[in-house]
């Protein structure tokens, strides 16, 4: 069933079918440079891995890849176009229309139930469906608690719960910040094998920032950021 | 839309989650639409009463003939107008007062009334106008009027609207009779003339007198209304800070929802606008309790306020409100404004708020000691301004700014002088340390609600003080003034004579009271005339006087005049009253209570100067001891009625009762804004609770008591109360000589002796206490059963 | 403060000529009764037991350049008891209306007062008639104090005085004054004085304007109101140019017929009465007045002497715009006779 249901493709410009096509960006904060020439690309229904350790710059990276904050310089192309010069009104519209987010926080909206988290970006992308947001909640193993609030659920059902508020949209790209951080190995790796399986799926493209070399392990590519700059891609 | 409506609804979910900070920003939001809205109904209602009344007859449009000592108009006068063709038309105008009410009758003739002059509607088809014209007459009057207490013996009543309160309109005819006058008090001139008359100035001795487009009655109780004002936009400010407090709450709540809808794709702008859609919505429905708080409130308060404005300047208003709807609609965009102001900080945060999350929150209020330094300078030129006010400011605008000055520039210093007292406050140990310390740290998060709390408290001190003192003063004066034994009011100046002259020989003295009404400087005023006993060298004090001020008073060629009168015109002993051709000033007395200019000249000049005015009412100096029996003898002797016969001590009481009155109002709000402050204070602390609980736990971690830091979060707001309190008292004190020495000044016309009252402190300093406990009892409940998985789900998150 | 309608309403109702004669002493006030006796001058002065009362005076005149004018002087009392007063009680009303016509304009003017004071008031010897500085004076110095008047008023934008000299006696309608006013018996007491010349100046807002001409008098009182049918009338005074006058009315019911009444009164001032049905009243055209349709023009028949004339305004919108306002100003007539005189119409809405 879900792998008919295709992302919603780029309105390509014809000049290229990356998903994620980023070049020689720089960052820094104040004097310290986080990024220095970073370049990445990705094809759709690619899985990536983006390892590091602390202070390496992969979160840095991410947010860049969804839009959240912006390089100094260089270009983020998401399905070709350049989100890093966008105003914020642009970058939100790309990153709710295309991008999928889960936090290491889950980052859940606390007042809200689960159907409703579930639905969040869907329904702010005007693209809720709600048939689809059940079958997500039924894979995920959250078919009987929608009607719960985030503060009743364990670590691991509240990511299951980002992660379906994230796939619910379709979004071409899911981008993960340590999804499994906050949760048990156990936990972790069941948490993991469902967002692998659904991205699959979905055919939506994944990047995934973990320190962790096992559960990279796990995904169709890796690259390791090491001060800023990428090793070994 | 599909965008905007989802971020609403999701951050909406907020307060049905937490429906307490829900109720709290409704109770501020409604709590300071109601108090300002409230004031705001009734000064438009008794300003409506007085434009109703300046009104009445055409006052404000038409121009009157009247003479120029203040008698009333000859009859012989007013012909000779009309048979030379000038068109004018007369009234008689007179009070009707006796033990049982009063009532003030405008007597018209509405065969020559002026268009312009509009009264009630007499030709309505079951209006009996055969009665209006003919024995015993009509007289028309409100309903309210029609219910309230009103002297025996009347005409029939007809219910009309377009009649001022506590007054009837009546046929000049039926007029004449109640008043026993013939002459017209005054004549109305129409303001269009036959073809071919010379100005009517030419034609008669009378004076004619210009349209009163602001009359003395509202020119009187501007004071009163301002007062009002200052008060409800006291309460409105208060108000705000419950309201500004739990928005804070709910933004630094919301912080992650709303950075997590930002990363979701919800553009910024989304975000503010559906904050301030949300804002809206919710200061609507509180705008509406608050209105009809409001109304509640001003419709409970309206009979005391019509006391005190009859009361204090004799003005008559119906003690009845209103319901106005643009009064309602106005109230609901202040709402809308003052939520607005409320909110600035809230939204210019979410503007700011970065978009990728810092790993704390921080507390939202949480000012810089920069901004502490700031605030305190800003506090020193509202202090200087005040001063230079005070000082050299003219007039009751001025004094109001002064007062504002003081208070603004108060709660702008106050977090300054409470972090220096903390530091200065000795610690006996580390526990202690840590909770003067943690209290230091405070400050900025709960200012606002403790300069609420400073506001309230020292306008409550101030204004006691400035209504103590004058009570006080009042009294001393009252027992001094009412020297004599006996009062006695006869019905007619015939019967007043007859009685003098028969208990003559059985008293001490007897002391005619005879007065009249004149216009001095053109303002209302009356003359009173009085013989010379040692009991007015003895009973009014003067403030200021010439040498032999009562010799001279006595030869008739001198007058003495009351402090409102020698304040407002600027006179002194030596200046030249223009009354009775001019009589120097030879003294002034205090003269509390009374709004109008009033002066005293001999008995003899007296007569001389209004021989149509007889006394009718007298007081006997007699043995305290026989008193009783004179009294007696009065009634049954002669007959008079028993409230024509009043001792010292009921005509004492009767003018306490009116005092009282008199400033029951301000006692009323005085309450409400302390209790505003209160809720302010409760809402402070619930927004710092949950913040706090990071500062708390390492406390805890240590092995102090959740009990323990209960018990300390209640003693602190205590302690922060007492401190505040501490504070209040010399701003409160300040505030009372401002209102003593410089408004009651402007606005009365009298200076008072300040005194102190230190039992009323007392009274004051419980219920701040009360009220700050009441405010942390919640938060300290909740600290003390937290489970203690929250405060190691904190270690947690700060990992 | 809107005007006493009441008042008002007895006055045109009474000058409805509607007086009942049903017998009845309504409220103490005295009816008019047959074959009447009047005694001058105290009946030239007022009966404050009768409800009603006027003095009713129009005038044709003429400028020295032949312009025509008209003016009115009226002075109503209204009794609201059958008592007098000398203080401000008000028993006794009185109010004046006065009006000037000319070819292209019409003035009024209304004054209304209580009679104990002296404000208003009307003695019979001297005669003199007043309201405010309106006054209509007797300067006879012999016979009738009728004979010789004078008569002044003063609006807002004219004024005018007048000197009257009568060139002939008192006239009585009906049967010696005694003029019945509906099938139902109704009547008031009615004599006149048509035989006045005039003398004097109107003073306009251009300037004054000396005038003369010729006017008429009308005395009237009595207690009841009209019958309820009756609903206004049309009321002709005429001068033929051989001397001879003519009086006529109709009063018109709510049914649509009306109850007519003309006095015909020789230049030697010998009369003679006709009631009901004499006289035919025609409008021919009318005018639009003030919002309403009044008729201007009328034909007059009266067959028994050899009349049918048709009558003209001289100024089509002689309105009168007082509290209750009504048509009245000079005409002039061709037709079998020509001559001018004067025209009253109320009850037009």
């Amino acid at each position: 069933m879900l792998v008919a249901n295709r992302p919603i493709a780029a309105k390509s410009n014809g000049m290229t079918n990356t998903l994620l096509d980023i070049r020689d960006i720089h960052k820094s904060y104040g004097d310290v440079a986080v990024l220095s020439g970073v370049s990445i690309g990705m094809e759709p229904r690619q899985t990536l891995a983006l390892t590091g350790e602390s202070g390496s710059g992969k979160s840095t990276l991410l947010h860049l890849a969804g839009g959240l904050d912006q390089p100094e310089s260089g270009q983020v192309l998401l399905q070709g176009r350049d989100i890093g010069t966008m105003d914020d009104a642009a970058r939100a519209k790309a990153r709710r229309d295309h991008v999928g987010l889960i936090f290491q926080q889950f980052n859940l909206v606390p007042s809200l139930s689960v159907a409703a988290n579930i639905a969040l970006q869907a329904r702010l992308a005007g693209r809720h469906d709600a048939d689809f947001c059940a079958e997500l909640a039924d894979r995920l193993g959250l078919a009987d608690l929608t009607n719960r609030f985030p503060e009743q659920l364990s670590g691991g059902q509240q990511q299951r719960v980002a992660i379906a508020r994230a796939l619910a949209p379709r979004p071409a790209l899911i981008l993960a910040d340590e999804p499994t951080g906050n949760l048990d190995e156990d936990t972790g790796d069941a948490v993991l094998s469902l967002l692998l399986d659904l991205v699959s799926d979905t055919g939506a493209g994944l990047l995934m920032v973990t320190h962790s070399p096992r559960l990279a392990a796990r995904l169709s590519h890796r690259i390791h950021l090491s001060r800023g700059v990428l090793e070994g891609a | 839309m599909n965008m905007l409506y989802t971020a609403v609804l999701s951050l909406s979910s907020h307060w049905r989650h937490r429906p307490g900070q829900l109720a709290m920003l409704a109770i501020g939001l409604a709590l300071a639409t109601a108090l300002w809205s409230g004031v705001q109904a009734i000064n438009a209602e008794a300003r409506g009463a007085y434009d109703r009344a300046a009104a009445i007859l055409g006052q404000d449009q038409l121009s009157r003939l009247e003479r120029a000592d203040g008698r009333s108009v000859p009859l012989a006068d007013y012909l000779a107008l009309r048979a030379a063709g000038y068109l004018v038309s007369p009234v008689i105008s007179g009070e009707l007062r006796d033990s049982a009410g009063r009532l003030r009758i405008l007597g018209i003739d509405p065969l020559t009334t002026p268009e312009a002059a509009q009264g009630p509607a007499l030709d309505s088809d079951d209006f009996d106008l055969a009665a209006f014209f003919t024995n015993p007459g009509l007289l028309l009057v409100t309903e309210a009027t029609a219910s309230g207490s009103l002297p025996t013996n009347l005409p029939p009543l007809a219910i009309a609207e377009d009649v001022p309160p506590a007054a009837a309109i009546t046929d000049i005819s039926t007029a004449a009779r109640l008043l026993g006058q013939t002459d017209p008090s005054y004549l109305l001139v129409s303001p269009t003339q036959p073809f071919g008359l010379p100005a009517i100035t030419e034609a008669t001795e009378l004076t004619l007198s210009a349209p009163d487009t602001a009359n003395d009655i509202s020119r009187l109780t501007d004071s009163f209304h301002l007062n009002l004002t200052a008060f409800g936009l006291l309460s409105f400010g208060v108000g705000l800070f419950i309201v500004h407090a739990a928005i804070g709450l709910a933004f630094e709540q919301r912080r992650a929802a709303i950075r997590t809808l930002r990363a979701l794709g919800t553009p910024l702008r989304t975000v503010l606008l559906a904050l301030s859609l949300e804002l809206a919505l919710i200061a609507f429905i509180a705008g509406i309790i608050g209105i009809l708080l409001g109304y509640l409130i001003a419709a409970a308060l309206m009979p005391g306020v019509a006391g005190t404005l009859r009361g204090l300047y004799g003005a008559d208003i119906e003690g009845i409100l209103r319901f106005d709807p643009v009064w309602a609609i106005s109230a609901l965009l202040i709402t809308w404004l003052g939520a607005g102001a409320a909110a600035v900080q809230a939204m210019i945060r979410t503007t700011r708020m970065p978009l990728l999350a810092p790993a704390l929150p921080r507390a939202w209020a949480q000012a810089s000691g920069r901004a502490i330094r700031l605030q305190a300078l800003a506090a020193l030129a509202l202090f200087a301004l005040a001063g230079g006010l005070a000082l050299f400011g003219q007039g009751l605008i001025a004094a109001f700014l002064c007062l504002a000055a003081l208070l603004i520039g108060s709660a702008l210093c106050l977090p300054a002088l409470m972090t220096a007292a903390l530091k200065i406050l000795p610690t006996r140990n580390a526990f202690s340390e840590w909770v003067l310390a943690d209290t230091r740290q405070q400050i900025p998060g709960l200012s606002l609600a403790l300069m609420a709390l400073l506001l309230a408290l020292s306008a409550n001190i101030g204004v006691s003080t400035m209504v103590g003192s004058f009570r006080t003063t009042f009294l001393g004066w009252l027992d001094q003034r009412l020297a004599s034994e006996l009062y006695v009011t006869a019905a007619d100046p015939a019967e007043a004579a007859f009685l003098m002259e028969a208990i003559r020989d059985d008293v001490d003295a007897i002391l005619p009271i005879v007065s009249a009404d004149q216009r001095l400087y053109d303002r209302p005023a009356q003359v009173f005339g009085i013989i010379d006993h040692p009991t007015y060298r003895a009973a009014w004090p003067l403030l200021a006087q010439t040498s032999d001020p009562w010799d001279q008073l006595a030869t008739g060629n001198a007058a003495l005049i009351n402090e409102q009168l020698a304040r407002r015109e600027n006179l002194s002993p030596g200046d030249i009253l223009p009354l009775a051709g001019g009589l120097p000033i030879v003294g002034v007395y205090s003269d509390y209570g009374n709004p109008n200019g009033q002066a005293i000249v001999s008995l003899n000049r007296f007569t001389e100067t209004f021989p149509d005015a007889q006394p009718f009412r007298f007081a006997i100096r007699i043995n305290p001891d026989d008193a009783p029996q004179i009294a007696t003898r009065l009634r049954e002797e002669f007959g008079l009625p028993p409230d024509a016969v009043t001792n010292q001590a009921q005509v004492k009481a009767f003018s306490i009762d009116v005092f009282d009155q008199t400033f029951r109002v301000t006692g009323a709000l005085n309450i409400l804004t302390l209790g505003v402050a209160g809720i302010a204070l409760l809402t402070s602390l619930l927004t710092l609770a949950n913040l706090r609980l990071p500062q708390l736990a390492p406390i805890w971690a240590v092995g102090t008591s959740r009990a323990t830091l209960a018990r300390v979060e209640l003693l602190r707001a205590l302690g922060l109360a007492i401190l505040t309190f501490v504070f209040a008292l010399p701003v409160g004190l300040a505030l009372a000589w401002v209102l003593l020495a410089l408004v009651n000044v402007e606005a009365f016309g009298w200076r008072l002796p300040m005194q102190l009252f230190p039992s009323d402190w007392a009274r004051l300093f419980a219920l701040a206490l009360l009220a700050a406990g009441l405010a942390a009892l919640g938060p300290a409940l909740r600290l003390a059963r937290i489970p203690p998985a929250r405060l190691t789900q904190i270690f947690a998150q700060e990992r | 403060m809107r005007l006493l309608l009441a008042f008002l309403l007895t006055l045109t109702q009474a000058h409805a000529q509607g007086f009942a004669g049903l017998g009845t002493q309504a409220d103490g006030f005295a009816v008019p009764t047959p074959n009447p006796n009047f005694t001058f001058p105290e009946d030239h002065g007022p009966h404050p037991d009768y409800r009603i009362e006027w003095w009713y005076l129009t005038a044709t005149l003429q400028g020295e350049d032949g312009t025509d004018y008209g003016i009115q002087w009226t002075l109503f009392r209204s009794a609201l008891t059958p008592e007098t007063s000398s203080d401000w009680t008000a028993p006794q009303l009185f109010m004046g209306h006065a009006g000037l016509t000319t070819p292209d304009q019409h003035f009024s003017a209304e004054r209304l007062a209580r009679g104990g004071l002296g404000q208003a008031g009307v003695a019979a010897n001297p005669f003199r008639a007043h309201i405010d500085d309106w006054q209509m004076a007797s300067t006879a110095t012999n016979g009738d104090a009728y004979n010789a008047l004078h008569l002044s008023a003063r609006g807002t934008d004219f004024a005018y005085a007048l000197d009257l000299t009568a060139n002939g006696p008192l006239i009585f309608h009906g049967q010696d004054g005694y003029s019945v006013k509906s099938a139902a018996g109704q009547a008031s007491y009615y004599y006149s004085q048509p035989f006045y010349t005039v003398t004097g100046t109107l003073n306009l807002p251009l300037g004054d304007v000396p005038v003369t001409g010729t006017a008429w008098l009308d005395r009237e009182w009595s207690s009841q109101p009209l019958s309820e049918d009756q609903n206004g009338w049309d009321w002709f005074s005429l001068q033929f140019e051989d001397g001879a006058r003519m009086m006529a009315f109709a009063l018109r019911s709510t049914d649509g017929s009306s109850f007519t009444s003309a006095t015909w009164i020789e230049a030697d001032g010998t009369t003679e009465s006709y009631g009901d049905g004499r006289v035919t009243l025609t409008p021919l055209d009318t005018t639009e007045v003030a919002g309403r349709d009044i008729p201007t023009e009328w034909q007059l028949i009266f067959p028994e002497r050899g009349i049918d004339i048709r009558t003209t305004p001289i100024n089509a919108q002689s309105w009168m715009d007082t509290s209750f306002p009504y048509w009245e100003g000079p005409i002039s007539f061709t037709g079998t006779h020509t001559g001018r005189g004067y025209l009253e119409m109320t009850g037009y809405e």
